[in-house]
């Protein structure tokens, strides 16, 4: 993205750089202006044959192939974490077709591919985030035709989404949604964030990076510019509301950060661990380079 | 009645899908708190009528005007597709013969009653969850099955749930499609019972579309007998009923089954 992209030399021989053909580039380019323009509405495009499967984040791929450049740093998470399978291979995939750099600090990058987590170090403004979508549509669990949900989103006819919180609270006693919790983009149009989870919707409100979404099944684009009003819906008493846990991170001690159980052997013994592999180790380096200062400190003293 | 204004007017209504197929050259008014009853055989353009006079099929030619709650005049196809949606959900109402057309199946009852509230903009959950246990009250269906889904109720059960979710928003004009159609008599009679009472109290408009003149006698004032698109008979339902002018009603009269 950060040069002129038609000059991009392929770097593997029989493919072009970064596998899409320049055509094919285009058209995603065009559609993500579109996509830009009009924060969440979704934007049909030609979505491509990967070489992958529907459901490993053909959508994403695509956006990516369309904006990266040669001097483009690239990270890719699965979950939050780089050393997933998803992650490694995208990755990979990348790597041998267009030769960039990849990372797997989250500020160093400047293209992440993400599926289900936006990463807990705050973006900046010359990123892009690049979310992996199965379902784009979010009235499509109440209204199965396409002809019908374009329509109400043309219309603004809501009232429906309301009806999904509704059946939460009247079954559950809350908002049991916990992923793929629908937000209001702009004031304007709803939107399905992707399945991440609801502790990371506050972070879509006006984060400074680039957000876009693809969904290469469904093949829609859509997208959220740079500080763009995102907002969780919810009931006046029934406010929205992030995941919290009372644990905290086994490895790094973290008590903010989105943390994943996991059963660590046969007695059924389970462990908290943050979701974000970056952000873990982030906080070990602070506290090991903390007790080194510490130590530090009390040879001084002696 | 007479001295106050109409709440409909509908000139020269014509919706026609071929020649002598749908509805043709339909005027008629309709006040505040009436209850209108429109009866013909199958294939006479009833249902064409409703669809098209309920702002759900734009007709070939002639208008529907509508007085709204600001007393303006509407005229419903130079609405808006919003405005119409608007009005669809707000001021008026629609059963469909079948509940399954008019429910949404697969969320609970309580939902289904509260739709309407959210998409007019309520947000807070325990003023919808009291209007829906009210309504399923008011309607006399089981306030403990408020969180069950509709497909496990009886066809009763879900037509009456249909005008719970329907009158929940206090329409002023309902359009019924066969309200009645499918239901066993006993049940037939319940529910027309209720629905008279709840026309009243609320002092709804209805224009309701039946093959039933045994309906039509119980729940309209005035009645419109339509044959191959055309109206061919209107007035007050016992004169209609019990004296027959054209020749059509007369067959439509002299052929009810007493049993």
């Amino acid at each position: 993205m950060n040069q002129n992209t038609a000059t991009l030399e392929p770097i593997k021989d029989g493919y072009n750089f970064a596998y899409l053909d320049e055509q094919t580039k285009r058209m995603i380019r065009r559609a993500l202006l579109k996509a830009v323009a009009i924060p969440g509405y979704q934007v049909p495009f030609g979505g491509r044959e990967m070489p992958m499967p529907y459901g490993w984040g053909t959508g994403g791929v695509q956006l990516t192939a369309a904006v990266i450049g040669e001097s483009d740093t690239l990270k890719v998470i699965d979950q939050g974490a780089d050393d997933t399978t998803n992650a490694v291979s995208i990755r990979s995939f990348f790597k041998q077709l267009t030769g960039v750099k990849t990372t797997e600090s989250t500020s160093a990058a400047s293209i992440i591919q993400t599926r289900h987590r936006i990463p807990e170090t705050p973006l900046q403004a010359d990123q892009i985030l690049v979310y992996q979508v199965p379902i784009p549509e979010p009235l499509r669990f109440i209204e199965p035709s396409e002809v019908e949900t374009r329509k109400m989103h043309a219309l603004k006819d809501y009232g429906v989404m309301h009806v999904k919180l509704y059946e939460d609270i009247a079954h559950f006693g809350y908002i049991a949604t916990t992923y793929a919790y629908p937000v209001r983009v702009n004031d304007r149009f709803i939107m399905d964030p992707s399945p991440i989870p609801k502790f990371d919707n506050p972070k879509m409100h006006q984060m400074r990076a680039l957000q876009l979404f693809g969904a290469g099944r469904e093949k829609r684009i859509y997208a959220v510019p740079p500080y763009t009003n995102v907002s969780s819906l919810d009931f006046e008493d029934h406010p929205f509301e992030i995941q919290a846990w009372e644990e905290s991170c086994a490895i790094c001690g973290s008590k903010d950060s989105f943390l994943d159980e996991v059963i660590i052997d046969d007695q059924g013994t389970r462990n908290f661990l943050c979701s974000d592999t970056d952000y873990c180790q982030q906080q070990v380096a602070k506290q090991a380079e903390k007790e080194e200062q510490a130590a530090e400190g009390e040879q001084d003293d002696n | 009645m007479t001295t106050s204004q109409p709440l409909l007017q509908v000139n020269q209504l014509t919706k026609l899908y071929a020649p002598g197929k749908g509805c043709e050259d339909i005027s008629f008014d309709l006040y505040p708190g009436e209850v209108l009853g429109i009866v013909g055989e199958s294939g006479s353009g009833k249902s064409t009528l409703l669809t098209s006079l309920s702002a759900r099929l734009a007709p070939n030619s002639g208008d529907v005007l509508y007085l709204n709650r600001e007393n303006n005049w509407l005229n419903l196809y130079e609405l808006s597709e919003t405005d119409r949606r608007y009005l669809l959900r707000t001021e008026w109402g629609v059963v469909h013969q079948h509940a399954r057309d008019g429910l949404r199946m697969g969320v609970s009852a309580g939902a289904n009653i509260g739709e309407r509230l959210m998409a007019v903009g309520e947000r807070h959950y325990g003023k919808i969850r009291s209007k829906g246990l009210q309504w399923m009250e008011d309607v006399e269906l089981d306030v403990s099955r408020i969180d069950d889904k509709p497909s496990t109720y009886s066809g009763g059960m879900q037509q009456r749930l249909q005008i719970a979710r329907n009158l929940v928003t206090h329409p002023r004009v309902v359009f019924m499609d066969e309200p009645t159609g499918g239901l066993d008599v006993s049940v037939q009679a319940r529910l027309l019972d209720l629905l008279r009472t709840l026309v009243t109290e609320m002092n709804l408009a209805v224009i309701i579309v039946t093959h039933d003149l045994a309906v039509a006698r119980l729940l309209a004032q005035r009645l419109i007998v339509m044959r191959h698109g055309k109206i061919v008979e209107t007035g007050l339902t016992d004169q209609v009923l019990d004296d027959p002018q054209h020749e059509y009603t007369q067959l439509l009269v002299s052929s009810v089954l007493t049993p």
